[in-house]
């Protein structure tokens, strides 16, 4: 076997006890790695029972998942998988962690959590030693902490044990704050301070576990290469060509703060009241000048060096560190909560960073409450404070009332979805018309109104990770831009942001590592479709709080219908029929039914005839 | 051994490292044949997020974990004054590691000897790499100055928190 160790590591939190299970060569190729391997595994241990399954339950499992390019396609991203809270399906979460290249180096391709610990524990993988460890002294903790802790405790144990064979590099970790010990539903697992698993509220599931982090260091090399010629000369090239992305280089997607906003008028704005902006305070280069302490700041092998770290040392928010902040939080913890100066941007990253918050769902359900408290349908009483656009100090303090639960905090700690739900209810108005999710998941900062932008008409629609923005669908279906080569990054596991040289060319470098023969077409029919299906099957069996109709919320948010209402793109919005059209295209193209569902020819024609009976139940629960 | 021959050495300047690794990657590359991240001569340390160490031999004039070595695992290459493992003769004692000044010798499981920087012969790849990739964080410089060269073999962990201090600010290490 290339490519692969083909061994993955099996953790029962609840007994205490770890296995190794061996992975079959066949179930590889049909679903090849990280995203992929994890929507497969998710399906086989909980698909029968899936309605059934509390994703903050004990049975729920989670998944830590390499793919075979890890550690030799530039970039590093280790992918995420459980039962969502927010979703009820499966969302492929990616985060930039070492964390995969030391399982790699451990002699792993993953692993699968499972059960839930008495109490809290961390979990240290160093080769062949696994150890459940006690953490009831880290509980509570936020990345600074740990990092000066446990992460010390853990290398101390690792180094003496290597005494003699020298000095280890340090382990590698992923860990939650106290918003995933809480099970916000949008919690992330975060790992290196400031980046994080944040779509599908997996810091959630972590804490439902009771396991604060996963520690792992490896010291063995990586798994057997199939055509190591071809590997080294396809990498090289691989490295001169990220050289070239400059822009990300200098500014990171940091330059989207600005230029979303003020170039393609798709920025969230106030809770998408707005998607233009022309604020130059927000420029990238204000950051630059005022915060960042480093310029160039790279994950494991790659050449783009797109992160920036900030570091406040002056004024009130004084010792906030996070990343640029990337676009996503300038739009989502900025723009959108009425914010354009770098130092309070900065200090709310780092405020979500630290407690372990999904920064983008954190920034939706703030500026969906502040647009309640706008239109007076959250009062002063009802929040406790007033919560204006602009005002950090209050967002902050409605921050840490989500994460303790706290009053008000406890509704919106369930998410923009489900707030909207109980917010409805409890003030007899319709105020999901101000939730700007789909399926659950708070949209990306990107929006589709102004056709400007890369996201478009149906991409959250009728994406199987609903509003995540690294997972939009579209038309065409089999495009190489589209949510099956997406799931071929997921499953790789390949970072989306140096994926310059191309999924033609990133295949073949696959193919070099593993000895497999997938082509682009093959992916794009077989082994693309097979996971966005199965995907799509467990989304809509969903439950046991929440169930998806299709035909219902395979739909844009209704704010995505109201024309823009500044900038040059002034008045435009896409039609709800021309919508719905695209979506029965979609439908068509990819093969499912008139309501959105996989076919049985279909899921013959992948190899998932199991999957039938799971078909079968959806049909029923909507009556077609 | 051979004091008059001008001599390589790679400055390391952790200020410029970008943690993006390119210089293990193309290290193992060179040595193994494939990516084997404890096997590179050249590790980055990253005890915190942002703040980088690079962190390989530095070629001590007086050599300790040669002359520590009872095996004949280790010599000195007559041309580089790199230290040279015969892979064969090491018995993985850990008599090098043990002497080392900077913590730098590395026996990682299932390679069967210790692994040292070699220099590459003369022209080592990771400097090869790291100035590709912009950064120039490893550096060839050239000449005699083996007196020095002792004052850089540190521990990382050390380097580390000096680096910190200065990014940070005493506070923030606690």
């Amino acid at each position: 076997m290339y490519g692969y160790h083909g061994r993955i590591l099996d953790v029962d939190l609840t007994r205490g006890q770890a296995k190794i299970v061996e992975l079959d060569d066949d179930v590889l190729k049909k679903f090849y790695g990280g995203r992929g391997l994890g929507v497969y595994i998710l399906w086989k241990e909980l698909g029968e029972r899936w309605e059934k399954i509390d994703p903050l339950g004990e049975e729920n499992i989670l998944l830590v998942l390499t793919g075979p390019l890890t550690g030799y396609y530039p970039g590093m991203k280790t992918a995420v998988l459980s039962k969502s809270p927010e979703s009820n399906g499966v969302v492929g979460s990616v985060l930039s962690s070492e964390v995969g290249l030391e399982l790699k180096a451990s002699g792993y391709d993953g692993i699968i959590i499972r059960g839930r610990a008495k109490t809290p524990v961390y979990l240290l993988v160093y080769n062949d030693d696994v150890e459940i460890r006690d953490a009831e002294r880290y509980w509570g903790m936020g990345g600074v902490d740990l990092h000066k802790t446990i992460l010390k405790e853990a290398y101390g144990e690792i180094k003496k044990r290597e005494k003699l064979r020298g000095l280890p590099k340090e382990p590698a970790m992923m860990y939650i704050g106290k918003a995933g010990e809480n099970k916000v539903r949008f919690a992330a697992i975060m790992t290196k301070l400031m980046h994080a698993a944040g779509y599908g509220g997996f810091g959630a599931v972590m804490g439902s576990k009771n396991l604060k982090a996963i520690l792992v260091k490896g010291s063995k090399p990586l798994p057997e290469v199939y055509d190591k010629e071809k590997m080294k000369a396809m990498l090289k090239d691989f490295w001169k060509e990220l050289l070239t992305m400059t822009t990300f280089r200098e500014w990171g997607t940091g330059v989207g703060g600005y230029s979303v906003g003020k170039d393609r008028s798709s920025q969230p704005v106030r809770n998408w009241q707005e998607e233009y902006h022309e604020d130059e305070r927000i420029s990238v280069v204000n950051f630059e000048n005022r915060a960042w302490i480093k310029k160039y700041w790279a994950d494991y092998g790659c050449p783009v060096n797109c992160m920036k770290i900030s570091y406040l040392r002056y004024g009130p928010y004084k010792g906030s560190i996070t990343d640029a902040p990337d676009y996503e939080l300038m739009a989502y913890l900025g723009t959108n909560l009425g914010i354009f100066d770098p130092e309070k941007i900065i200090y709310l990253s780092y405020l979500v960073d630290e407690l372990g918050l999904d920064g983008i769902n954190a920034g939706n359900v703030l500026g969906f409450a502040a647009e309640l408290y706008q239109r007076g349908i959250l009062t002063k009483e009802d929040i406790g404070f007033e919560l204006k656009w602009g005002d950090e100090g209050a967002f902050a303090k409605l921050i840490y009332m989500i994460v303790d639960k706290e009053g008000i905090g406890k509704i919106f700690a369930e998410g923009t979805y489900r707030a909207a739900l109980e917010i409805s209810e409890m003030k007899e108005v319709n105020a999901m018309k101000y939730a700007v999710h789909v399926k659950g998941i708070g949209i990306g900062a990107h929006g589709i109104r102004s056709d400007l932008d890369y996201t478009k008409d149906i991409s959250y629609a009728v994406s199987v990770q609903g509003g995540d923005h690294t997972a939009t669908a579209g038309l065409p279906v089999r495009s190489y831009e589209g949510e099956l080569v997406n799931a071929f990054y997921d499953s790789g596991v390949v970072c989306m942001f140096v994926t310059k040289p191309g999924f033609e060319r990133i295949i073949e470098f696959g193919n070099a590592l593993t000895g497999f023969d997938i082509t682009p077409e093959k992916w794009l029919n077989e082994v693309g479709l097979r996971i966005i299906h199965l995907q799509r099957i467990l989304l809509l069996l969903g439950g046991p709080d929440t169930y998806w109709d299709p035909r219902r919320d395979d739909e844009n948010p209704e704010r995505f219908y109201e024309p823009l209402l500044h900038g040059p793109l002034k008045g435009k919005a896409p039609g709800r029929e021309e919508i719905k059209a695209k979506v029965r295209r979609y439908y068509k193209e990819i093969g499912y039914d008139e309501n959105g569902i996989p076919r049985e020819e279909m899921l013959e024609k992948l190899g998932l005839s199991e999957a039938k009976r799971e078909v079968g139940r959806i049909k029923r629960r909507l009556g077609v | 051994m051979g004091e008059d021959i001008e001599r390589v050495w790679i400055l390391i300047t952790p200020d410029k490292c970008s943690g993006c690794r390119l210089c293990e990657i193309a290290c193992s590359l060179e040595h193994e044949g494939i990516i084997w991240p404890e096997a590179s001569r050249i590790r980055v340390f990253e005890f915190l997020p942002g703040v980088d160490v690079p962190h390989t031999c530095v070629q001590c004039p007086d050599y300790p974990c040669v002359s520590a070595c009872n095996f004949d695992a280790l010599s000195v290459d007559e041309i580089t004054g790199a230290v040279v493992v015969m892979e064969e003769n090491c018995t993985e004692c850990g008599a090098c590691v043990l002497a080392c000044p900077g913590s730098v010798p590395r026996i990682p499981e299932g390679k069967g000897s210790v692994v040292i920087c070699d220099l590459c012969g003369g022209s080592p790849k990771c400097v090869e790499v790291c100035h590709e990739a912009g950064h120039d964080a490893l550096k060839i410089v050239k000449g005699n100055y083996r007196s020095i060269y002792r004052t850089f073999a540190r521990n990382p962990l050390e380097k580390s928190n000096e680096i910190a201090k200065k990014l940070f600010g005493e506070g923030f290490l606690g």
